[in-house]
Parts: C-alpha cells; sequence; structure tokens
C-alpha cells in the first residue's frame, strides 16, 4: 500500500471531523437562540431593551421583570400578574393526568389480556381519536359545557383533557402490555386471582416505565395546550398558556418586552423541568404517540 | 397470538350462570365500558354533531333548521377560506419538507460517533418540550423589526439589513415555518436517529468491504432502509400542519390582516367571533376530512401489519 493514499485520507477524514462538529455547533446555537433571548430579554431594564442589542448579555441583570410578571402584570383589567393562571394550570393538569393514566392503564390491561371479540375494532376507534381535529368537537364541547354548567372551570377543563387524552393513555398502555408475557396472567388466574388482583398485583408493579412515560406524556400535552383553554375558559379561570398569550398581545399601554419574556419564560418552566429531568421517557412518550408501538 | 377467555368451564357446568359469575365474566368489559362509551360519545357523537350543524342555518347559536349544503357553498366562497387553505398548502408543504430535510441532516451527523451527543441531543429536542404559545411568544420578539434581529444586525453595523416578514403580508406565513420547523425538527431528529440506530451494522460493513464511498451508502442503502420513518415523519407533520392554530395566534395572531389565517383559525373566528356557526362546523368537517383522509390508511396498515 502506498502512502500518498493514505495521508489523503487522512487529511480528508480530518476535514469531514471537523465539517461534522463544526456543523453541529453552528445548528445548536440557532436552537438555543431563542431561549437565551428569551432568558436573557427577561433580565433586562426596558430602556436595556430598546437601547441596546437583542443578543448582549444583559449589563446589570435583574429579576424585577419576573416578580412584575409574577405578581403585578395585567391581564384583560386585572393587574395581579400570571400567578393564578399558573395555579389554574396546575389544578388543571394533576387531576386530568391522574386520572386519564389510570383509566388508560385499565383499558390497556383489558384490551390485552382480556381480549373479546370485537377489541381490535373498540381500539381501532379509540386510536382514531387521538388524531382528531379537535376543532371538530369544539362547538357540541361548549355547549354541552355550557349545558353542565361547567364553562370557565377548572372541572370541565379536566373533563374535555380526561377525555381526549384516553385515546394516548390507552395507547401506550396497550402497546406496553401487549409485550407482557400472558403466561404470568394465566398463572395467577389458576391461582384464582381475579381481574382487579392480577392488574394490581402482576401488571402494575412492572408498569413503571409506562407510566412514567404516561404520565409525562400527558403533563406536557395538557399544560401546553392552548385550544381547548381558549374556548372553553376566559378571564380569572383561564390558564397558563391563555393568560401569557393574553398579556402578549394586548396593547394597552406601554409594552414590556422583559416582562412579557419573563411571563412566557414561567409558562415554559414546568415542561422544561420536566424535559431536564426525565428527558429519555419524553422522548419515548413522543415516538410511541407518532410510531406505535 | 394467545388470548385468554374468562372461565369457560363453569359455563358448561352449570345450565344458568349465577349473578356472580356472569359479573365476574363481564367484569373486564364493564371496565372498559366506560371509557369507550366516553369516546363514542364525546369523539364520534360530537364529529356527527359538528357535521349536523354544518347542514343547518345556525348562526350565533345552534339551531337545527335544515340549511342544505348552503354553509359548505359559503365557505367554499369566502375568500378568506382560500387565503387559508394557500397558507396551509404553503406551510404544510415548507414544514414537512424542511423538517424532515434538517431532522436527516442532523440525524445523520449525529451518527458519526460524536463525542458530546449527550450535550447535543437535549438542544435539538428541548423545543418540542415548550408549549406552542410560548414558541410564539419568544419568536415574535426575536423577529420583532424594530427591536430583533433586523435592529441587532444594524447594530452589528449591516445598516441596510432588513427582515420584516413578521409585519409583511407577503411573507408572514414564512414566519409561522420557520418556528414550526425549529421546534419540531429536533425530534423529526431523534425520530430519525432511532431508526439509524437500528439499522444492521453488517450491511454496511459488506458496502464499505465493497468500496462503496460513504456517501453512496447513505445514498444507496441507508436512506432507502429509513423509508417507515420517513412515513412516520409525514404522517406526524401532517397531522400537526393541520391542527397548528396555537403557533399561529402567538405569532401573527392570523395577521398582518388575514395574510397568516389557517384552516383552524378560520373555523375558531367564524364560529366564536363572527356568529358563523354553520360556516365554522363546515370548515371543521373539511380539516377533519383532510386528517382522515392521512390518518386512516395509516392506521389501518399499521394495525394490519401487527396482525401478521
Amino acid at each position: 500500500m502506498s502512502a500518498a493514499p493514505e495521508t489523503i485520507s487522512a487529511g480528508s477524514a480530518r476535514f469531514t471531523r471537523f465539517f461534522i462538529y463544526g456543523a453541529l455547533i453552528i445548528l445548536a446555537i440557532v436552537y438555543l437562540l431563542p431561549l437565551y433571548v428569551m432568558l436573557s430579554t427577561s433580565l433586562k431594564s426596558l430602556d436595556e431593551i430598546r437601547g441596546g442589542d437583542m443578543l448582549a448579555l444583559p449589563t446589570d441583570p435583574s429579576i424585577a421583570a419576573w416578580m412584575k410578571a409574577w405578581g403585578e402584570a395585567c391581564i384583560g383589567v386585572s393587574c395581579v400578574g400570571i400567578k393564578g393562571y399558573f395555579w389554574n394550570s396546575i389544578k388543571m393538569v394533576v387531576p386530568a393526568v391522574v386520572i386519564s393514566t389510570l383509566l388508560g392503564a385499565l383499558n390497556g390491561y383489558v384490551l390485552t389480556k382480556w381480549r373479546f371479540p370485537g377489541h381490535k375494532l373498540v381500539f381501532g376507534m379509540m386510536l382514531f381519536a387521538c388524531f382528531i381535529p379537535f376543532q371538530a368537537v369544539l362547538i357540541p364541547m361548549a355547549r354541552l359545557l355550557g349545558l353542565m354548567g361547567l364553562s370557565n372551570s377548572t372541572t370541565g377543563l379536566v373533563m374535555v383533557h380526561v377525555v381526549y387524552g384516553l385515546g394516548f393513555t390507552t395507547l401506550f398502555f396497550r402497546n406496553y402490555y401487549e409485550a407482557f408475557p400472558d403466561e404470568l396472567v394465566k398463572a395467577a388466574m389458576i391461582d384464582g386471582a381475579g381481574f382487579f388482583k392480577i392488574f394490581w398485583r402482576i401488571l402494575l408493579p412492572s408498569s413503571g416505565p409506562i407510566i412514567v412515560v404516561t404520565v409525562i406524556y400527558q403533563f406536557t400535552n395538557i399544560w401546553n395546550d392552548f385550544l381547548f383553554g381558549v374556548s372553553f375558559s376566559s378571564g380569572e379561570a383561564s390558564p397558563m398558556t391563555v393568560a401569557l398569550n393574553n398579556l402578549v398581545s394586548s396593547s394597552t399601554g406601554v409594552k414590556e418586552y422583559n416582562v412579557d419574556m419573563a411571563a412566557a419564560v414561567f409558562a415554559a418552566l414546568p415542561t422544561l423541568f420536566v424535559y431536564v429531568v426525565a428527558g429519555r421517557y419524553f422522548v419515548r412518550g413522543l415516538m410511541a404517540g407518532a410510531v406505535k408501538g | 397470538m394467545t388470548t385468554i377467555e374468562p372461565m369457560p368451564v363453569i359455563a358448561a357446568e352449570r345450565p344458568r350462570k349465577s349473578f356472580a359469575d356472569r359479573l365476574r365474566s363481564g367484569l373486564p368489559k364493564l371496565v372498559l365500558a366506560p371509557s369507550f362509551a366516553v369516546i363514542l360519545i364525546f369523539v364520534y357523537g360530537f364529529i356527527l354533531w359538528t357535521i349536523t350543524l354544518s347542514f343547518t342555518t345556525s348562526r350565533i347559536l345552534p339551531v337545527y333548521k335544515w340549511g342544505g349544503f348552503d354553509a359548505y357553498f359559503r365557505l367554499w366562497s369566502q375568500p378568506n377560506w382560500y387565503v387559508a387553505m394557500q397558507n396551509l398548502a404553503i406551510f404544510g408543504v415548507l414544514y414537512i419538507a424542511l423538517c424532515t430535510a434538517i431532522g436527516l441532516f442532523i440525524a445523520i451527523l449525529m451518527d458519526q460517533r460524536i463525542r458530546a451527543e449527550g450535550v447535543l441531543r437535549p438542544i435539538f429536542l428541548y423545543p418540542m418540550a415548550l408549549s406552542f404559545v410560548v414558541t410564539g411568544t419568544a419568536w415574535k420578539w426575536f423577529l420583532n423589526p424594530g427591536l430583533g434581529l433586523e435592529h441587532t444586525m444594524r447594530n452589528l453595523g449591516w445598516e441596510s439589513f432588513t427582515f420584516d416578514w413578521l409585519v409583511n403580508p407577503k411573507m408572514a406565513i414564512y414566519t409561522v415555518v420557520i418556528a414550526g420547523v425549529w421546534q419540531a425538527s429536533g425530534f423529526i431528529m431523534a425520530m430519525f436517529l432511532a431508526g439509524l440506530r437500528g439499522i444492521d451494522g453488517e450491511i454496511i460493513k459488506a458496502a464499505q468491504i465493497d468500496g462503496a464511498s460513504t456517501v453512496s451508502i447513505y445514498r444507496r442503502i441507508i436512506i432507502p432502509l429509513l423509508r417507515p420513518v420517513f412515513l412516520s415523519a409525514f404522517i406526524v407533520l401532517a397531522h400537526m400542519a393541520i391542527k397548528s392554530y396555537d403557533l399561529v395566534i402567538a405569532l401573527t395572531g392570523g395577521g398582518p390582516g388575514n395574510a397568516t389565517e389557517l384552516p383552524s383559525t378560520f373555523m375558531y373566528s367564524y364560529t366564536f367571533n363572527r356568529n358563523q356557526m354553520n360556516v365554522g362546523s363546515a370548515s371543521a368537517v373539511m380539516m377533519l376530512m383532510g386528517i382522515t383522509a392521512i390518518i386512516v390508511p395509516y392506521l389501518y396498515s399499521e394495525l394490519r401489519e401487527k396482525k401478521q
């Protein structure tokens, strides 16, 4: 083997590595830029924002805008900040996630271990429900919530999110339990264990990973929802995303960009936190929702 | 595939099952029933309700007076609806194409035994954890012609730099594309990366021994093997594009004027702001038909494949 081609290939290999890392670093900067701008703007004063450079670091970082966004910013006519809306979202998310995950686990259990004729059709119909454009159910839901006296209430939003989350939670647990050995269930049956006992003692203890995936998926989706929030609630009862949009798009008074950005950071924090803590499960949930099984 | 039938033995011995036995054997169905009923009513029943409304003369409130195809004629004679459809076409095509191209590109780069993969992956993926409203707010600020990118570039000395897409009716829809691609491309990257990691290394080794170049290995072998991922990515993105609502509302509010109207914003404003509920319902039915045309064949083939 001659030496010449080897040097060329070594040089081109080095160039390729250089290109790969260079491209990845530039891309990473582009992806991080909006988050950086959002954070640094929220730490600047209005004067600095107007006079300065969007990309510059804050010269005198202060959390004044954060305090104002949390406790004083005006959303609509009331100037009490976003804290109430933040709690609205928490009060909506927690019950909705718990209920939809629990029901999804039971549904997945029945659809894999207690099959009945037509189970495939039932599952197919539940699966399609994941993908419908919610615009197709918006008007009837608004009417029904009105009739039940639940419009503009957190309870109403919990109900809506449980209903339209069921398809996904059922999908997650069904696909997970599909791979769970039937023999274990059969053995427990022979030992005389009943429906709930098998679920409680045999399936649930080994469902840790899928519970985490489902909870994270539901939490992110429900926290980030805007369409249901804006359609079925208004004013004080709105969830966080709706309040953020109202704050940012309001055109009265001086536009306080730093307060807008601080509010956006508050709206982003819970899901970002979950993502940082359990990113692996987050991605797995997204994948399971996208690619079946 | 083995299925478990609940206790057939007892039934053979006794002519009539006791109440307790019947309850026990019906229990699984009883547990599933409420969820299924909820889906039947709130999904399928409500869809029928919406379809019904689209054939009525409903304006501000639902009325059940037959209006025939009037709402559909009115829908398809609205210039606004054509703007919405045109924007959906622009947004949908660019969003799907760019997310797929960028996602695949980054995935291939990440698959070259990168040292800092654990650091880079979350950077590309975190936008997916954000709400569309947060994304829209951040990009609205970032692209603000007065104080954002344009201002920054001019400060840096590029005096003639102009980037007014956000307020330019001809270009505003492309800002929605930019923000949308920023949010979803990392997720598509993760899908492709998972696909790349699933490819049998032996095939690639064999090709390398045959003297194939890296580029041709990717073009001839690896990318064709990723076909299922392309399909999944297409389904996910098309579905997200049609449903897209929050992002437009937060970024442009559908404006300037109606420049970034999408079917989803059209449906909302005609139903809740313009008091033309039948036209709003008709547009919702159109959106449903669009999604059904994409999703149902996909689900059907997926469920069938599992059977084999």
